[in-house]
């Protein structure tokens, strides 16, 4: 086994069960992995070894005593750093919470380690989960793996990254304008950004509550299906996560996709799309239909009002729920004369430029005056990029975009302007206005080498059907095109 | 020039958020190039649009309504552990009320 293996869930199961290696070794060997590439590329903020090791004792115990084994027995996973997890060090990407252990895990967590995942620490994000590139962490950017004087994408980017340079299996991140599939794209990763309410929140740190959800990144599609199978469901201590029944994603994944109506919205095709993207989003198109889909040229005719509602929507929701962050009971405090200004400085130093600047507009749209100009207006037009959605999947059964018009850029390339940044997010804020599923797929590289994603859309509560899709358009050489 | 100086000043007091004179300008700069992107949104006439306010989850039975019951955590050392300045079992912070 050299240190650049690939593992699949299925792999690592095949070969516990075989007995080529235990659940202790397979540990000890992605910590090494880690150890040699970590300084590099800055993937991991925190370790867990201590937790690792005792779960994978666990599973050998499991192995020994000839036990059944649950689906993910043994799978070395990682965590972004704004999931919860009891006893580790849960950062957010941020000073105002150096050295924060949180008391209790993630629904999502404990989900996972129930079914024999292996947690092998905190993965860096942009702070609070704000930023596409993951340049905004207090902790210095993730290198793209593909690359590495590329940014991995964000916010998400030390999930992905992690997953693409071999140091976890899977992992968890979490998405609100694109924050897992866009650096699922750029690292050239499998990424869900499953529909809203579908998989718990409950020990999700807070950003943008109206719009944040938990979803996978792997190597494979089926990969991805087996987290979902894992993660996905009702939780009672989460109310925003739905009750509607889980299929079986594996099951689903082997049908043909004959038949299948595929959307594609002229309007996503227009300026600012990079030419290499567009060819290889093209080959993608042409490759579902050769699979057997249908073609049809659909309207999403408010898609140029998404990325002006989504961050009105986000920052206006970022400035309540960051509210909490004022040096009284986690992280570093900075005194002040009076309780007041304590606040101020503690938030003055413990926020980052991007946190702050979001925390500012948040706070503008939603300050007297200005309420229905801005917050209200917004959600007005977030109702009417979800009828977008409605009416076309009233036409097609799913929709077939770029996941980022760009392939990765150079670090520090788009640091200076952060409307051009927040423009770039085009194709995956529309789906998370709207609440619905969304997948990145590897549909070949750029001809210098950069990871192209294809992005499939599904109506609210179809996964099923976007890694079904996903899964077969992998299985016929996507990432090849 | 939608927004002024006073304008962030006014809101990073409403914010609780101490921010130092190139800040200030920095960001006057970066909320006026995003206000004056978001005037986008006057294009379109959403007269009668209901908004949308959160996709809110398909819930096929009651669970989201529960009794309200008191569940023991027993987590008061582990979380004033975190605590900049805790005196369990409470957090400290400078004096609100003058004797």
């Amino acid at each position: 086994m050299s240190a650049s293996t690939t593992w699949t869930i299925p792999e690592v199961r095949a070969a516990l069960d075989a007995r080529k290696i235990s659940a202790r070794e397979m540990v000890k060997d992605f910590y090494a992995r880690i150890e040699k590439r970590n300084a590099e590329l800055n993937i991991y903020l925190a370790l867990s070894p201590d937790r690792a090791f005792a779960q994978a004792d666990r599973i050998d115990a499991a192995i020994a005593a000839g036990d059944a084994l649950p689906s993910l027995a043994g799978v070395p996973v990682a965590v972004k750093d704004v999931i919860s997890t009891r006893g580790i060090p849960t950062t957010c990407g941020s000073r105002i919470l150096e050295g924060y252990r949180p008391a209790y895990d993630a629904t999502a967590v404990t989900r996972l380690e129930q079914a024999g995942a292996i947690v092998l620490g905190k993965t860096n994000c942009d702070e609070f989960a704000m930023g596409s590139s993951n340049e905004n962490s207090a902790y210095g950017p993730v290198r793209n793996p593909v690359a590495t004087d590329h940014v991995p994408g964000g916010s998400s980017g030390g999930s992905a990254a992690a997953v693409a340079a071999n140091l976890a299996v899977v992992a968890l991140g979490t998405d609100t304008g694109g924050s897992v599939r866009q650096p699922g794209s750029f690292c050239g990763v499998t990424a869900l950004n499953p529909s809203y309410g579908r998989v718990s929140r409950y020990g999700l740190i807070a950003y943008a509550s109206s719009l944040d959800r938990i979803g996978p990144f792997a190597s494979t599609v089926r990969d991805a299906a087996m987290v979902m199978s894992v993660i996905s469901g009702r939780d009672p201590r989460d109310s925003t996560s739905a009750s509607v029944p889980v299929p079986d994603y594996i099951a689903g994944l082997a049908r043909p996709l004959h038949g299948l109506r595929i959307g594609i919205p002229d309007d996503y095709f227009g300026e600012g799309i990079d030419p290499e993207v567009r060819k290889k989003i093209e080959a993608g198109i042409a490759l579902l239909e050769k699979l057997g889909c249908r073609r049809v040229s659909i309207r999403m005719p408010n898609t140029e009002y998404a990325i002006a509602a989504y961050y009105i929507i986000a920052t206006a929701e970022a400035s309540s729920n960051l509210a909490r962050y004022d040096g009284v009971r986690y992280g570093p405090r900075v005194p002040g004369a009076t309780l007041i200004e304590m606040y101020q400085k503690t938030r003055g130093r413990g926020f980052g430029a991007e946190v702050k600047r979001r925390i500012v507009l948040g706070t503008y749209v939603l300050s007297a005056g200005y309420y229905d100009a801005y917050y209200l207006k917004g959600q007005k037009v977030r109702a009417l990029i979800a009828r977008d959605f409605r009416e076309a999947f009233e036409k097609v059964d799913a929709i077939v975009t770029p996941t980022s018009p760009v392939p990765a850029f150079r670090l520090g390339e788009r640091t200076a302007n952060p409307l051009q940044m927040y423009l770039a997010d085009i194709y995956t804020v529309t789906g998370s206005l709207a609440g619905v599923p969304g997948i990145s797929v590897p549909s070949g590289k750029t001809s210098s080498g950069l990871p192209v994603g294809l992005q499939i859309y599904g109506p609210a509560f179809g996964e099923d059907r976007v890694l079904h899709m996903a899964h077969a358009f992998e299985q016929a050489g996507g990432q090849d095109l | 020039m939608k927004i002024s100086r006073e304008d962030v000043l006014k809101v990073a007091a409403l914010a609780n958020l101490e921010l130092s004179d190139s800040e200030v300008d920095t960001y006057r700069g970066h909320l006026d190039d995003i206000l004056t992107y978001i005037d986008k949104l006057n294009e379109i006439d959403t007269t009668g649009v209901e908004p949308l306010t959160q996709v809110v989850a398909v819930s096929t039975d009651d669970s989201a309504l529960r009794d309200d019951v008191v569940v023991r955590a027993d987590i008061i050392t582990e979380v004033l552990r975190g605590a900049p300045d805790p005196e369990a079992p409470y957090f400290r912070v400078p004096r609100v009320i003058e004797k």
